[in-house]
């Protein structure tokens, strides 16, 4: 199995850390002939509005979305922006995911906030019920899910924060941030 | 909901998010937008660039709060300011103004001689510029989540940067090799916390994100320091002092994102108009040098 991190800006590197230590294979996509050969991509977070254009002035959209036909996509927070149908705002986007996002939701940087999340379908898949450590920085709420798409994990005033459509993933929080390797096995089983 | 607003974690995990990414000195609005179309990941906004500074000389102080707070109203990317080295109050005002990142910067005239601000005070986080690893470990054990090389601001020069990239990451190289037992004498040569020292060592690269500061005009230098392993680019004058900014941004931008691969390089170094005129640091008296500032 060889997974791709879309490379364009942002924390791609620590998404790299993450799987190396999981014993998975990764390769960086810059350009769209970097994605032959790959089974899953990760979308990390960064600035969505330079991960948006980087990707179109450099025609990795198109390619983006065949991919993503067969293949599994996790956007973490920018990552789940781009993934999104819809933002509210005039950027480059996948539209593969039925899920409607707003941006900066919480605020700027002096609202990023840490919380312990349950998320059952992580214990399920885990075998272990411990809470997941949230890490939230000028983070995107998920407003809304449509179609197919599964909610993963609201904070308790309900917003929603992960969501799960068929082989695409979208968390609004930082999985690849902390030590805790679940959300990236729980992706990993999502990849054909 | 526990929200424990200021962590580390949080401090540091903004410029994990900057990475791979420009961040542009903007003085207006219509430089911000500029800047936020070509694809920076962050302007910091400021009421004259360095080479400004530099040319009309004076006190250079934190910005005017009504100009920060139209440019964090303008773009949806974050916004970062400067404060003079020690000035805490300033740096209380920008945390008032909500700005997501606080430079403590020696382009602006230092408040204090002797000390840097506890950084730890604050919820906003810091970056700082640095000219060897003594140096930036001081400013993370202050506070800093994130450090950038000083350079030479406001001319158009990168050798200052190459110099103190090479210096740190080099620092860091031979650390490598220190064994333990030698840290604390490393330590106390370099002037940096013992901790710190051995924490770096034993990640291989600073415990903060490292960008490359002062002097980039061109593509060509953005993926220069890329490819020396900064994490990242600030660029100041090099940009609004050009010809076409758009135009150069973008291409830094791009620059940025395939610092290795030099086809892409050539493509967006093409046709973007003159560069900002610069000043050759080897001619320029030591007292007009600004890198030396901070302790």
């Amino acid at each position: 199995m060889k997974i791709g991190i879309l490379a364009l800006q942002g924390d791609f590197a620590e998404h790299r850390i993450m799987l190396k230590n999981l014993g998975v294979e990764t390769a960086e996509v810059r350009l769209p002939e970097q994605l032959k050969g790959l089974d899953g991509l990760i979308i990390p977070g960064g600035e969505s509005t330079t991960i948006g254009k980087l990707a179109a002035a450099f025609n990795l959209i198109k390619p983006l979305r065949k991919f993503g036909q067969r293949h599994a996509i996790w956007g973490t927070c920018a990552g789940a922006i781009f993934l999104s149908k819809d933002v509210s705002h005039k950027q480059p986007l996948l539209k593969l995911m039925d899920i409607k996002v707003a941006r900066n939701a919480f605020g700027r940087q002096l609202d990023s906030f840490e919380i312990y999340l349950d998320i059952s379908n992580l214990n399920r898949a885990a075998g272990k019920d411990d809470p997941y450590h949230a890490i939230f920085i000028r983070a995107p709420i998920i407003k809304s899910v449509s179609g197919d798409t599964k909610i993963l994990a609201s904070i308790p005033d309900g917003r929603i924060v992960a969501a799960q459509q068929g082989h695409f993933l979208a968390t609004s929080f930082h999985p690849e941030l902390t030590n805790d390797s679940r959300f990236h096995e729980y992706f990993l089983s999502l990849v054909d | 909901m526990e929200q424990n607003t200021g962590s580390l974690k949080r401090k540091k995990g903004l410029a994990q998010m900057l990475k791979g990414g420009v961040i542009m000195d903007v003085v207006t609005t219509e430089h911000a937008k500029i800047a936020e179309d070509a694809g920076a990941c962050a302007v910091m906004a400021l009421e004259r660039v360095p080479a400004d500074i530099r040319a009309q000389g004076g006190v250079a102080r934190m910005s005017d709060p009504g100009l920060i707070e139209e440019i964090m109203s303008t773009v949806s990317i974050p916004v970062m300011a400067k404060v003079r080295i020690g000035h805490f109050v300033e740096a209380q005002i920008l945390e008032a103004l909500g700005v997501d990142y606080i430079d403590e910067s020696e382009v602006l005239t230092p408040a204090d001689e002797s000390h840097h601000i506890n950084k730890h005070d604050f919820k906003i986080p810091f970056v700082c510029g640095c000219r060897n690893l003594g140096e930036a470990l001081r400013r993370i054990g202050e506070g800093a989540a994130m450090i950038r090389t000083k350079g030479e601001a406001g001319t158009g020069d990168v050798v200052e940067a190459v110099r103190h990239a090479r210096t740190v990451l080099g620092d860091i190289r031979k650390l490598a090799t220190t064994a333990d037992e030698e840290l604390m004498a490393y330590a106390k040569s370099i002037g940096a916390p013992y901790e710190l020292v051995k924490e770096t060592k034993n990640l291989g690269h600073l415990p903060v994100v490292n960008f490359a500061a002062g002097g980039l005009a061109t593509p060509a230098d953005a993926a220069l320091m890329m490819q020396l392993g900064v994490d990242g680019v600030f660029v100041g004058s090099g940009i609004f002092k050009s010809d076409d900014p758009a135009k150069r941004g973008e291409a830094i931008v791009k620059a940025v994102t395939h610092y290795k691969d030099a086809k892409i390089l050539a493509e967006v170094s093409r046709n973007i108009g003159e560069p900002m005129v610069g000043r050759n640091i080897s001619q320029m008296p030591e007292e007009e040098k600004i890198a030396s500032r901070g302790w």
